[in-house]
């Protein structure tokens, strides 16, 4: 009978995504509550000893999928990969992370499988054996209480929400066979932003600027650089050319959930909320003391975010220093 | 090039939504419904590459009566058909359920490549794209913002975190939309006209040979338990200040020392 969790980890050129070890730490907890074993799935190729690093994270099983097909994601090759090797763990629930891959992922696996997928989770809790997610939905207006019926019910989990938990045990390390099968996809170009930025998703804090910066972003980035954090943005502020596509946050944009939002110069629409409205603390900084904004937000400064960003950004860098 | 693009009618982004009196569902009467956003780049993507390349485009949707709406409008865009499948057993699905229904009907059509949105903006399920093509056994690239077609392939700019891949699959394929992809056009009003004469093709469970069991309500996997409001927040702190670096210091004090959060 199914049986326990399986968690899937995202890696890229071998290094865990922090979605990893958020999935890996929430697969533990629901496995604990079905008082089931945590399989946990790291796929690539060349991966070495990259499985190492999640053995910390409470793991039972570690299946490493590594052939050079798994190279970059490919949703074909991943697909086959997994659905190749499910049956035998045959676990009761399928954890990932809903990112951009495993958003896609999730998708395609759950339509090969005939299973029930509940996406873009914010919790998840086991209740008398059943598995209970929570996921936003209408752009975070409501929020719905699901249950998947059948096996195995695959769970997305919002990035950045889960916390990450050590829980040390003695992890079996197995390399099954990988069947990829037919792969008609092909990765044919990467083109990255520059490294060393703090991405998007996985940002603890986010400096969101809108069409109240006239688009000068510096005083923005200043202060994000000072916090470690990321620089997003309204949809005005891309429409406006000020910033690229990907940095939107919004219903027709990028969902995140940082520890901290600063908008800077937004207005408060409500599609804008939608793609913030989970991040656990939010400041709103705006000249209008009418602004939507403020009514969501946690702490407010009514004022021209070119006197106030400095000087908060001056307020860090000593607290830091 | 056949194109056929999925399209949902989903409650306007403004609208205010609410919890039914079952607790599970939302009402329904006074939303104002559009064409899910990401629909609209998906249908505008399909008619730039029939302009540039030939061929037809076809609508197709699954849901109410009204959900004709937004077949017409995608008429009025320039698309040339329409297949609706309405029928009573078909509502109330999950992704998977719907992708069902949505596969079968594309089944019966000509098709190179299918354009879908990456999300509706109603459940946000993200699914729907992904399952179709499973069920019609072809490759899919999901959340994509340029599409090019190049002989018998197509190739996509994928966004991911921290930048972009370009994914190549042989057609037939589908396609998800993101932002950045195109600006969709507005109907004209000699388009609206026009969108008046085309054909919708009315479809059931039965025409398409489905199990109504296996779709619709009938067919969920995710079952909706409970609705709720998201938590509530609570009041926004306002800070003063004589001057911006006065409430500037203060805001770092209190994110430091009680927010705990620098
Ligand atoms: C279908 C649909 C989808 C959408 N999706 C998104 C989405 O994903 N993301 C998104 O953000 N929006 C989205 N929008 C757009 C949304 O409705 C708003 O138009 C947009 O969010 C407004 O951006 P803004 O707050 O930057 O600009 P505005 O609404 O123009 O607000 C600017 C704010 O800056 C303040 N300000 C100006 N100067 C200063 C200053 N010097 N100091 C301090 N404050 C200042 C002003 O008081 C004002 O409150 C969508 C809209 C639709 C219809
Ligand atoms: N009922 C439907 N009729 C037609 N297309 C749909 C329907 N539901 C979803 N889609 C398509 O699938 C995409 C993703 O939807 P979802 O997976 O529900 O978020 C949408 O943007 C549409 O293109």
């Amino acid at each position: 009978m199914a049986n326990g969790v399986l968690a899937i980890t995202e890696q890229r050129d071998g290094k865990f995504r922090k979605v990893a070890y958020e999935v890996v730490s929430e697969g533990r907890r629901i496995a604990d509550g079905l008082s089931g074993p945590l399989t946990v799935v790291v796929m690539g190729a060349a991966l070495g000893a990259l499985a190492e690093e999640i053995k910390a994270f409470g793991a039972d099983t570690i299946l490493v999928l590594d052939d050079p097909a798994l190279a970059d994601y490919r949703t074909d090759a991943y697909t086959n990969a997994l659905a190749a090797c499910l049956p035998a763990a045959d676990p009761a629930v399928v954890l990932l992370g809903a990112t951009a891959q495993g958003k896609d992922l999730a998708a395609r696996l759950a339509a090969r499988l005939n299973a029930g997928l509940a996406m873009d989770c914010t919790a998840v809790r086991v209740q008398s054996g059943s598995v209970i997610c929570t996921r936003p939905m209408f752009g975070g207006k409501l929020f719905a209480d699901v249950t998947i019926q059948g096996t195995p019910q695959i769970i997305a989990v919002r990035p950045n929400v889960m916390p990450i938990q050590r829980a040390a045990r003695e992890a079996a390390v197995d390399t099954p066979a990988v069947e990829t099968g037919e792969v008609k996809t092909a990765v044919v170009e990467k083109l990255m932003d520059a490294g060393g930025k703090v991405e998007l998703t996985e940002a603890e804090v986010i400096v969101s600027g809108g069409r109240g910066t006239g688009g000068n972003f510096q005083p923005l980035e200043e202060l994000a650089a000072a916090l470690g954090g990321a620089v997003g943005a309204s949809r005005s502020a891309v429409d406006e050319g000020w910033r690229k596509h990907g940095d939107q946050v919004g219903q027709t944009g990028r969902v995140v959930s940082p520890a901290l939002y600063i908008a800077c110069g937004i207005s408060g629409a409500i599609q804008h909320l939608a793609g913030m409205s989970t991040s656990k603390v939010i400041v709103a900084l705006n000249k209008d003391p009418e602004a939507p904004i403020f009514a969501k937000a946690d702490y407010g400064i009514v004022g021209d975010i070119f006197q106030l960003l400095p000087a908060i950004t001056a307020a860090v860098q000593k607290i830091k220093s | 090039m056949n194109i056929v693009v999925l399209v949902k009618q989903v409650p306007d982004t403004e609208s205010l939504v609410q919890i039914a009196a079952d607790g599970k569902s939302i009402k329904k009467d006074d939303i104002k419904w559009v064409m899910n956003p990401y629909d609209e780049l998906a249908v505008e993507e399909a008619l730039r590459i029939k302009e540039a390349k030939g061929g037809s485009v076809t609508v197709v949707s699954v849901g109410p009566q009204k959900a004709q709406e937004t077949l017409r409008t995608a008429l009025a865009m320039g698309a040339d058909k329409g297949v609706h499948v309405n029928d009573p057993a078909a509502e109330g699905g999950d992704p998977l359920a719907t992708a069902k229904i949505l596969a079968a009907a594309v089944k019966g059509l000509p098709y190179d490549l299918i354009i879908c949105g990456q999300r509706a903006v109603d459940e946000d399920n993200y699914q729907v794209g992904a399952a179709v093509a499973e069920f019609l056994g072809i490759p899919h690239i999901s959340i994509v913002a340029k599409a090019e077609v190049l002989d018998g392939r197509i190739r996509c700019h994928r966004s991911i975190e921290g930048g972009t891949v370009v994914v190549e699959a042989p057609l037939p394929a589908l396609f998800t939309t993101q932002r950045g992809l195109n600006e969709p056009r507005y109907a004209s009003l000699p388009g609206i006209m026009k969108a008046k004469k085309k054909p919708i093709e009315v479809k059931t469970i039965a025409d398409l040979g489905l199990d109504p069991a296996t779709v619709g309500a009938a067919g969920r996997k995710v079952v909706i338990q409970a609705l709720r409001l998201p938590p509530e927040r609570k009041a926004v702190r306002m800070i003063p200040g004589d001057t911006p670096a006065a409430a500037a210091e203060e805001l770092v004090r209190i994110l430091h020392t009680e927010a705990k959060l620098i």
